[in-house]
Order: C-alpha cells, then structure tokens, then sequence
C-alpha cells in the first residue's frame, strides 16, 4: 500500500526547481523578442514556448509519471493539430 | 489479498477519471488550436501591420502576468502533492493562493482592456475600422482569443474554490485523505496547467512581437 502511494508523491522540491525554469525561460523570451533576428523572431519564440509547454505537460501535469499510453495520445493530437497548421498553410499560400 | 484487490481497483478509476480529463482538454487544445491557425494565417499575410498594432499592447502587464500564471501552476501543483502527503492545511493555503492568483491575473485582464477601450480600440469601434485590415485582424484576434483564454480562466477559478470545499471535508474514516477529493484536485490542476500552457503561446504572439 505504501508503496503504492510513494509513486504518485513527488517531491516538493522537483515543482520548485520546474517553476524557476519556467520563470527563467519567460525572462528569456522577453529579452529575445527585443533582439532583431529577423526570421527567426517566431520561431525562437515558439521554440522556447514549446520548451516551457513540455516541462508543464510532463511534470506539472504528471504525464512523464503517467501510463505511456498518456503520453502517446498527447503526441498524437499534437501531430494533429500540426497537420492542421501546415495543411492550412498550403491551401492559403499555393491555391 | 483483500486489500491490494482494493488499491488496484482505485488506481483504475483514478486513471480512467484522468484518461476523461485528458480527452476534453484535447477538445479545449482544438478550440483553442482553431483561433492559433487563423491567427498564424492572417500574421503571415499581414505580418507589417501585425508588428506595428502589438507594439500598442502593454509589454510589462502581459510579462507580469505570465509570471502571475505560471506561479499559480506551481502553487496547485504543490497543493496536489500537499494533499495526497495528508498535508491538509498546505494544501488549502496553496489553493487560496492559486485563485487569489488567478483574480489577479483577471483584473490585470481588466485594466488592460479598460486602457485599450479607453484609447478607442475596442471590436467594431470606429478608432478601429479606421485602421489597416492587419492592424484591424490583430486587435480583433487578440480580443477574442484572450477574451476566450479570459473565460477559462474566470471557470477555472471557480473550478478550484468548489475543490477548496471539498479538499477542506473531513476525510472517510480510517483514511489519511478523500481519495475521490484528491481526483478531483488532479484533475481541476490538469485543467488549471492547460489555461497556463494557452497562455504560454499567446504571450509571446500577442506581446512580444514589436
């Protein structure tokens, strides 16, 4: 039974290290958006908030603690919503 | 015998609750999802007029409350973990804390707005049908799809003050705390991460692009 439970409890100490990662990647896309990097503007920023989305589905959220099956459907619906963007991006720019 | 019988039974409930959570935050992703295409469509068409509308926007109020959010994940993140340890009073606290944070970010919300309203730049205001089509997209896109992201929030919070009623309910006899209290915890903090991880991408697409 007790060992049971020990799976689901964290330490405290993992959210906190988490949380300052988050803080600091925000600290970090501000300071970028004010760098001129043409191009590469958006993909920085989607980049460094796709990072900050990973570490809040896998440890806030506990999915790197839950059955695989969790995580393959979370894969899944990403691809989805991806093929979405990219498909309507062909359709609006080579019609 | 008897016993793990039992444990094994509640783990399947507390996964199946979870796999039901999951599937409606996938709807919300798609909601949500829907509005990032339109939005990275019209930027791609549009992309001058974009930077020069966001550079209207409030860059400090919109980093603050990034902060205020992300936080306010830390905090019902801990107060899951404070309540399945039997830390009961941590985890109420931790609760408070997270809708406390979760108003603050509304009235920030709220000025916001009222600054933007006040300056005329509101859906349909003649201030905005003044303005180019991709000055026009943008303010409508970001009234729309922070209003919606707004809304969740305002449900969120209400999601977690009914939880701070049941966290704070005795727990069943013989139990260290409400297993089915501890589920419903978990998965008003799925939702709660889900508001946080929305606003992770409008932020920088909506701020920071000047």
């Amino acid at each position: 039974m007790s060992e049971h439970e020990s799976e689901h409890l964290l330490g405290y100490g993992i959210f906190m290290v988490v949380w300052l990662a988050l803080i600091v990647l925000t600290g970090l896309t501000v300071v970028v958006a004010g760098v001129d990097l043409k191009a590469m503007t958006v993909t920085t920023a989607l980049l460094i908030a796709s990072i900050k989305t990973i570490l809040v589905l896998m440890y806030f959220m506990h999915l790197k603690y839950e059955p695989k099956f969790f995580r393959i459907m979370v894969i899944i619906v990403v691809i989805a919503l991806v093929t979405f963007i990219f498909i309507t991006f062909l359709d609006v720019f080579f019609r | 015998m008897n016993n793990t019988m039992e444990v094994v039974e509640s783990h399947h409930t507390d996964e199946g609750a979870k796999l039901g959570m999951w599937l409606f935050l996938f709807t919300e992703l798609l909601l949500f999802g829907g509005m990032f295409i339109l939005y990275s469509i019209y930027r791609a068409k549009h992309s001058q007029e974009f930077f020069l509308a966001a550079s209207e926007l409030n860059t400090f109020i919109g980093t603050f409350n990034t902060l205020v959010l992300l936080t306010s994940s830390l905090t019902v993140a801990l107060s899951i973990e404070a309540y399945r340890r039997a830390h009961k009073k941590a985890a109420i606290w931790l609760l408070i804390a997270t809708i406390l944070m979760g108003l603050t970010f509304m009235v920030n919300k709220y000025i916001e707005w009222t600054a933007k309203i006040h300056h005329g730049i509101y859906p349909g205001s003649a201030e905005l049908l003044s303005m180019s089509d991709g000055e026009m997209l943008f303010f409508n896109l970001y009234y729309v799809m922070t209003g919606l992201h707004g809304l969740h929030v305002v449900i969120g919070v209400g999601v977690l003050s009914f939880m701070l009623y049941f966290i704070s309910k005795k727990p069943p006899e013989g139990e260290k705390f409400d297993k089915s209290a501890a589920i419903k915890l978990e998965n008003s903090g799925l939702y709660w991460h889900l508001v946080d991880i929305i606003w992770i991408f409008l932020f920088p697409l909506f701020y920071l692009i000047s």
